[in-house]
């Protein structure tokens, strides 16, 4: 992960647990305005990385097509296409591009994502 | 600079000037080409497919007029100055050389029997022949052509293709006795007769005679039989054009040709000859590929190379009226104590002979009619020892045809272009991995086509593999899987990929496997776990922009659109803040609709009689249409009824790529309809259908598959072909390149879609009046399931909020994006 978020971070509630199906991203709005793309893949892993595409500054990445490469979980962008590891928040296409990622959990009825209490 | 006059712009001459600019980089040669015909080079080779629906830009070679090319069409040379070096022409224009090149191919020989000029009377070998000949077809029944040889059967089946009874008179005993043999012949007349071309051989015409319009109206035998005839096409042969150099004394062969030695030289030094004007050894060639050869020499004679040219393989392949037949090497067993080993599958319709060294261990030549596939791997074999048993090598059911690996590196692969498998493979050792890239960098496969399926060989054996598979996770190639699909009645990607297939799946396989889903009738794609296989545009069914905001296109069948709905298009723009766009398929575009917003938009549309336009689905995308008899002057059918109804019978059809359509009401073709994958055409008695056309990054123009349809046929043979090429064609690929991948192209579809060839058309009709039966209109029904709507909000955890970072601006009145958004090209494309 990116950050050790060491103080000043809270769960917030993203969306009920039955709303985030398999291998259908949806995007939850942050405190301080920023945006997260979330996923429930197949083997029941949840994930949340940026929406942004850092290649085409659209906020589209939950509307991307999750999969694999190789065995890496991975997001592809619905814009051009480029593809990112969903654990790490990697470029598969260029090794410095990467996204922030956050921490993600399911306490049986919501979906939560950890969070600075305001923009970084 | 020097000067240089090539006479003749035909097909050698060209390929010359080609070879001479790509050696001559210093720019010594100042070149002026002086040919006859109204047009340049062309195709000739290919110049049946004009009968096809080729039109003489398709065949055209390009013009080669450049910094130090002029060319002068329609100008013939009428006589050569060798001592004043200079050529004059019909214009009257003089011309002075240092070299001068003589590309004056040759004519077809018409004999001299009583009524050889009568109108009505044709030959076969350029253009302006071809439109005499159609223009000559109207109103005529039958035709006869004189002359059973290759070129003889190519005229034969244009005749038929133009609707004539049609019959073939031919001197020696069977036909081609060039090329084939007796037992070949038999085989080749016993097809030709099936398809309806009456054959007459052992006889010769002794007189055309003229009816009371003073047409030709029959031909008489030497057998006592008379034919009733429109119209006579003769080809008996051809006869070198070497009027010119007999008329300034060059030397010239006993049966006519311009003499040239192996540097292509005839007896003037500064006079080169090529083509099928020239003479060399005996020998005058009829064949491109001999031709091109010369070229090649004597370009790199006049750039100071040390090339030479020492005769040429006379192999050929065709494909006669849709019949196979290919003759190579000694196919006539001349070799003295060769030995034959024949097959002759009367039953099965096949034919094959190779010729053999008296040891029976080097092949020496062969022939093959009927099913001419191991041609591309056995000619490059003449001369070299064989694989194994030669009988298992012809046999069908026998070994597999032996595979360009066995070739030894100095075979010559393609004849045309005089390539050989070394060549080839220091192309792939540059970078050349696939078939088009090896065709682009040493030519090879770009004149006849005949040595394809050899260049994907060599490409396998250097180790290149040409997978099917569509990605990591399914060994298959999308066909294979939708026939696994079919079969095992599998309706969800998690249980192929269970079965069939590794991993999670990605971008590739997702939506190629959501396409075959739905072409198959799975119910809504947005059903269930589908919806999350669905590409970019598919998943939200509209559009994706640059910005992340969708484009709205609701249906315009036919681009017919009544002013009330026009008006309504209008308000819902207005009320959402649309920027909107007239499209290039007669439609509507409503641009900048946030993912929210799509539902309410889409609600007042449906409540005005719109459906979805698919503008973002691999499916049928618009027909298009023109005014038609409704209201132009020129229209023969109703050209806007038949776009709505076919826009209204396969909308919805998801396929492996988009698919556009369109119909015009004449030949004046103002619906554009020969760009399209499928494009109907109206004429007097019917409807023409073309398929396998388009636009965008490779456009090309669409095929004359059936002429003069009734409505109904019409629509079964586009039912038919639609269903064709969404069970067999790759994932992306349009209906353009999937033909031209097709295992003998055109006349293949023809005969599954036309003909029924595979027995299969009634089976690929149910499937069409399945997926009309089944249709309804993807947004009515998201708006009727309140989980399907659940999609389009921007944030789960904040419904009513937009997505703070689209922003507009106003440009020419209109709503766009903010910030240009810099896109950098996808490394993959979609
Ligand atoms: C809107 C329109 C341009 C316009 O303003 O006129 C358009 C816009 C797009 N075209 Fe197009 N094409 C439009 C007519 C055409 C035409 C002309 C025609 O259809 O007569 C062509 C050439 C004809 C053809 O397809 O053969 C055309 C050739 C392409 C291609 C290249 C296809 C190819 O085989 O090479 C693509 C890329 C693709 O599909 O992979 C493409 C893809 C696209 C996409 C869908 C790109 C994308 O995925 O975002 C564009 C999105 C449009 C949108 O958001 O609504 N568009 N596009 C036209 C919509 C027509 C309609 O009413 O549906
Ligand atoms: C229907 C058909 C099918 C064929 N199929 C095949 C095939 O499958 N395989 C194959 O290998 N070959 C085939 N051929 C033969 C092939 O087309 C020829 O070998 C090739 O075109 C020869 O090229 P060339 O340049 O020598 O002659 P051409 O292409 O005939 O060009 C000669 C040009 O010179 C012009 N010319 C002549 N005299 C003058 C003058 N005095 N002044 C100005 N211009 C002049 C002529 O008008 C002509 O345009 C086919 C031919 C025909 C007609
Ligand atoms: S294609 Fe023919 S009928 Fe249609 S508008 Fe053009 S001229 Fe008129
Ligand atoms: S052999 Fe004709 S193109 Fe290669």
């Amino acid at each position: 992960m990116t950050t050790a978020y060491a103080t000043s971070t809270t769960w917030i509630d993203a969306c009920a647990s039955s709303r985030l199906h398999t291998d259908d991203g949806i995007a939850v709005l942050l405190p301080g305005g920023r945006q997260a793309a979330l996923f429930r893949t197949r083997d029941g892993h949840l994930y949340a990385l940026d929406n942004i595409d850092p290649y085409t500054g659209a906020a589209v990445l939950a509307r991307g097509i999750v999969g694999d490469r190789a065995g890496t979980p991975t997001i592809t962008s619905p814009l051009l296409k480029h593809t990112f590891d969903l654990r790490t928040g990697h470029s598969l296409d260029s090794p410095h591009v990467r996204l922030t990622t956050w921490p993600v959990r399911d306490t049986g009825t919501t979906v939560q994502i950890r969070t600075p209490l305001a923009a970084p | 600079m020097k000067e240089l006059v090539v006479i003749g712009n035909g097909m050698v001459g060209h390929r010359f000037v080609e070879a001479l600019l790509d050696r001559d980089r210093a720019g010594h040669w100042n070149i002026t080409v002086i040919g006859e015909e109204p047009r340049t080079a062309y195709d000739r080779v290919a110049l049946s497919s004009y009968f096809d629906g080729a039109t003489a830009h398709d065949l055209s070679l390009g013009d080669l007029t450049g910094p130090r090319v002029t060319v002068h069409t329609g100008e013939r040379a009428t006589a050569i100055d060798r001592a004043a070096r200079t050529v004059t022409t019909s214009t009257g224009r003089t011309l002075t050389y240092d070299r001068l090149v003589l590309a004056t191919g040759s004519t077809p020989f018409v004999p001299p029997v009583p009524g050889h000029d009568l109108p009505g009377c044709h030959v076969y070998r350029t253009l302006d022949d071809l439109d005499a000949i159609t223009d000559r077809a109207r109103g005529a029944r039958t035709g006869t052509v004189i002359g059973g040889g290759l070129l003889g059967l190519e005229a034969a089946n244009a005749l038929r293709l133009l609707g004539l009874r049609t019959h073939v008179v031919e001197l020696a005993p069977h036909l081609m006795p060039a090329q084939i043999d007796q037992g070949a012949a038999a085989l080749l007349e016993h097809l030709v007769t099936g398809l309806g071309v009456h054959v007459h051989t052992g006889t010769s015409s002794t007189a055309v005679r003229p009816g009371p319009t003073g047409h030709a109206a029959h031909l008489d035998l030497d057998n006592g039989t008379r034919l009733d005839t429109d119209l006579v096409v003769f080809s008996v042969g051809i006869r070198p054009r070497d009027e010119l150099a007999r008329a300034c004394g060059l030397a010239t062969g006993e049966r006519g040709g311009i003499t040239i030695d192996d540097t292509c030289t005839t007896s003037d030094a500064s006079i080169l000859a090529i083509g099928e004007a020239a003479h060399h050894r005996g020998t005058v060639y009829g064949l491109i590929a001999p031709g091109n050869a010369m070229a090649e020499v004597a370009a790199d004679r006049l750039t100071g190379g040390t090339a030479t040219f020492t005769g040429a393989d006379t192999s050929t392949k065709l494909k006669l009226l849709g019949v196979d037949v290919a003759s190579f090497g000694d196919a006539h067993g001349r070799t003295p104590r060769s030995l034959d080993v024949v097959v002759n599958d009367a039953a099965h319709h096949r034919y094959a002979k190779l010729v053999l060294s008296d040891d029976a261990t080097t092949l020496l030549g062969g022939i093959l009619v009927g099913d001419a596939g191991a041609y591309a791997t056995l000619r490059p074999m003449v001369g070299s020892p064989l694989p194994g048993d030669p009988l298992a090598l012809i046999t069908p059911h026998g070994a597999p045809p032996p595979g360009a690996h066995t070739l030894p590196e100095t075979a010559q692969v393609c004849s045309c272009n005089a390539v050989t498998k070394g060549d080839l493979l220091s192309a792939i050792a540059h970078g050349a991995h696939d078939v088009p890239a090896l065709k682009a960098c040493t030519k090879a496969g770009t004149s006849c086509g005949s040595c394809t399926p050899a260049l994907a060989q060599i490409l396998t054996q250097a180790g290149i593999t040409q997978t099917k598979a569509l990605c990591e996770h399914f060994p298959h190639s999308r066909t294979e899987l939708l026939e696994i699909v079919r079969a095992t009645g599998t309706r969800t990607f998690s249980a192929l990929i269970a079965s069939h297939g590794t991993g999670n799946g990605c971008d590739i396989c997702k939506p190629a496997v959501a396409s075959i889903l739905a072409s198959l009738g799975n119910g809504h794609i947005l059903d269930g776990e589908q919806a999350s296989l669905q590409d970019t545009n598919d998943r939200h069914l509209a559009n994706m922009q640059r910005n992340g905001t969708y484009s709205v296109v609701p249906r315009i069948p036919g681009g017919e659109i009544t002013p009330a709905k026009l008006i309504t298009i209008g308000e819902i723009a207005r009320d959402f803040d649309l920027y909107t766009k007239i499209t290039g398929g007669q439609r509507i575009d409503l641009l900048g609709a946030r993912l929210e917003q799509l539902p309410a938009i889409w609600a007042r549309l449906v409540q005005a009689g719109f459906e979805s336009g698919h503008a973002y689905g691999k499916s049928l995308r618009t027909v298009k249409s023109c005014v038609g008899t409704t209201w132009c002057r020129y229209g023969v059918q109703d050209s806007t009824a038949l776009a709505i109804r076919l826009e209204e019978r396969y909308r919805g059809l998801r396929a492996p790529h988009k698919l556009k359509a369109a119909v015009s009401g004449c030949a004046r073709e103002c619906a554009e309809a020969r760009s399209k994958d499928f494009g109907v055409i109206a004429t007097d008695k019917g409807w023409n259908l073309y398929v396998g056309g388009n636009g965008g990054f490779t456009p090309r123009h669409a095929d004359l598959l059936a002429t003069d349809l009734e409505e109904s046929d019409l629509i079964r043979h586009i039912d038919r072909f639609l269903m064709f090429y969404i069970r067999t064609a790759d994932r992306l690929q349009r209906t353009s390149a999937w033909i031209e991948a097709m295992d003998g192209g055109l006349d293949h579809l023809r005969d599954v879609v036309v003909h029924d060839g595979l027995g299969i058309a009634a089976e690929l009709e149910a499937a069409m009046e399945r997926h009309t039966a089944t249709y309804t209109d993807e947004w009515a029904d998201v708006l009727a399931d309140p989980d399907k709507l659940a999609r389009f909000t921007t944030f789960a955890n904040a419904p009513t909020t937009p997505d703070p970072t689209i922003t507009f601006t106003t440009t020419r009145d209109q709503p766009v994006p903010t910030t240009p958004v810099h896109l950098a090209m996808p490394t993959t494309r979609p």
